[in-house]
């Protein structure tokens, strides 16, 4: 038996207006349960290509089914299959939480008392409750967005669609947010995430595809696109200024700062020869840590490719 | 979306622009009741008293009220859908409804039963203050309803599809001062169209707030300038092409998708 994707985008294409070609073919399964990275630099498309899936935007050609629905064809039936919670603040600020929330449920034709029940139990599980009747405009920029998760999570959609929604909040808020909408996925609910900070992709997503220019330039599982990486950079932190740098085969060594060096090296040197090297040139080494997360290191490299190409 | 779902989207957006209309009482309920009590005192009382009656026992005062309430009505419908859509436009929060299964035609039938509730209300709240001015005696209850209704729909319906074109807060501004204040007071709201010469007689004819401000005087005062067959076709023609142009342009998303 063959599984309906949650998301089967084929050939879409975006010309806007002014000319500018925002999505220039674009094809991609994501499969049901998934929790899957959509990324790339800014005016890659990504916004363009979530607001086609959200029916904000009209495609030029090409169609996108969610749970098998197109939504050119069936366009009323996909949006009630889908979730989002978009990048810009589209609240009605002079709304309070708790309306907002039922409203939403009402778009999707769900009963009064029922959205009544799930808008007290998303705004608690977001912990917006002591704000449910607070009008909009007072909460803060992290309430505003988990409000927006809890709006789109009214209609309880298979597909939740999240572009960038930590950005600009704090790490103990984003860190419950992502507690939250890792437990819905595990509940089931299909989760395709944009965000610019790469950890979060990194720690979160299984699959992944790479936008750049309008096009896929990468399409994989997160295990396997990491594994591409060969090589990684450490970042020493020393006692004091070294008055020069050995030279350690394998190795490339960079000062950051007078008192930082940077170790970049592929992955299966070992560090020994490193630490050696440091040892006899009389450098001591006070702590150690990776430079970026390896996906940030990937994501660089295949978007450098991509402009080289 | 099943019918009853359908209906709860309605009542959603329904009741969210009644919520709104209620909240901002002094900027959607209030300022009617003052201008108009202005226009009571110092057109019908004042100045209306030394004009006398201007139909046989039709006193000045009796004959604006009819045309003030429309009045009323015309900016209110308009002037609340206008506000309401544009607004939701500018802080995006249309989204909601444009990203969901609501139909293009609930949307705008919710919208369009808040702006209509809130010129019935004005309305009333317009009669209500004109009582203390005269007495009201109604003579076509039918006609007066559905006057006033179809005058609310139709002035609901263009200031949606305003809304729609609306870029800025000038563009949904624009329409009221430049063209529907002028049609309204060239409409007989102040004056019979009988008693302009030509060609200003034959000119008003093509205003069709004349035929609803008519249309209504003949509800409550039994009395006339248009033949009421030709208003309800204006009525009707218009909400019927608004109503055309506004879906048309929800569904092929202009002026709401990129």
């Amino acid at each position: 038996m063959t599984t309906i994707p949650a998301l089967d985008i084929t050939e879409l294409r975006k010309t806007y207006a002014n000319g500018v070609e925002a999505l220039k073919g674009v094809s991609l399964t994501v499969q049901p349960g998934d929790f899957f990275a959509l990324l790339g630099p800014n005016g890659a498309g990504k916004s363009t290509l979530i607001g086609i899936l959200s029916s904000l935007v009209n495609a030029t050609s090409g169609d996108a089914r969610i749970f098998g629905v197109s939504i050119r064809e069936r366009r009323s039936e996909a949006m009630a299959l889908i979730g989002l919670v978009p990048q810009e603040i589209n609240l009605n600020q002079f709304e309070k939480p708790f309306d907002i929330c039922v409203n939403q449920a009402g778009f999707y034709g769900i009963p009064r008392a029922l959205a009544a029940e799930r808008a007290e139990k998303y705004l608690k599980e977001l912990q917006l409750w002591d704000k449910a009747q607070h009008q909009a405009r007072t909460l803060s920029g992290g309430m505003k967005r988990r409000l927006m998760i809890a709006r789109a999570m009214m209609s309880e959609p298979k597909l939740l669609v999240l572009d960038e929604p930590t950005a600009g909040v704090d790490i103990e808020i984003r860190r419950s947010m992502w507690k939250f909408v890792s437990g819905i996925n595990a509940a089931g609910t299909t989760v395709i995430l944009t965000t610019h900070y790469l950890e979060e992709a990194e720690q979160l997503c299984r699959n992944i595809a790479i936008i750049d220019h309008g096009r896929i330039i990468e399409n994989t599982s997160m295990k396997s696109l990491l594994s591409k990486l060969d090589v990684e950079t450490f970042v020493l932190d020393l006692a004091a200024t070294p008055s020069a740098l050995p030279d350690v085969p394998g190795v490339r060594l960079s000062m950051a700062d007078a008192v930082t060096l940077e170790a970049e090296m592929s992955r299966d040197h070992d560090l020994n020869s490193l630490f050696g090297a440091l040892s006899r040139a009389g450098i001591m080494v006070r702590s150690m840590r990776n430079k970026a997360n390896r996906l940030e290191e990937l994501f660089v490299r295949l978007v450098e490719n991509g402009k080289a190409a | 979306m099943n019918a009853q779902g359908r209906l709860v989207a309605f009542n959603t957006i329904a009741r969210r622009e009644v919520m709104r209309i209620l909240r901002i009482w002094t900027q959607t309920l209030l300022p009617s009741a003052i201008t108009m009590t202005l226009y009571f005192v110092i057109f019908g009382r004042m100045v209306g008293s030394r004009i006398g009656d201007i139909e046989p026992g039709i006193g000045y005062i009796d004959y604006i009220v009819p045309g003030l309430i429309m009045m009323a009505v015309i900016t209110n419908s308009y002037g609340n859908i206008s506000s309401s859509f544009f607004g939701a436009k500018f802080q995006r929060f249309i989204e909601e409804m444009l990203a969901s299964p609501t139909p293009p035609w609930v949307i705008l039938s919710g919208y369009v039963a808040g702006a209509v509730l809130r010129g019935l209300i004005v309305a009333i709240i317009v009669l209500a203050i004109s009582l203390f001015f005269t007495r009201i005696h109604l003579y076509h209850p039918f006609v007066t309803l559905t006057t006033i209704l179809l005058t609310a729909i139709v002035f609901s319906l263009a200031g949606f599809v305003n809304a729609i074109f609306a870029k800025k807060f000038d563009d949904i501004a624009l329409v009221p001062t430049f063209v529907l204040t002028p049609l309204t007071y060239l409409g007989g709201v102040f004056y019979s169209v009988n008693a302009l010469g030509s060609p200003w007689k034959e000119i008003s004819y093509a205003n069709p707030i004349l035929y609803m401000v008519n249309a209504f005087r003949y509800g409550l005062l039994g009395t006339s300038d248009m033949p009421l067959g030709w208003a309800y076709a204006v009525m009707l023609g218009f909400a019927i092409v608004l109503t055309a142009l506004a879906l048309y342009l929800i569904d092929r998303g202009i002026g709401l998708r990129s």
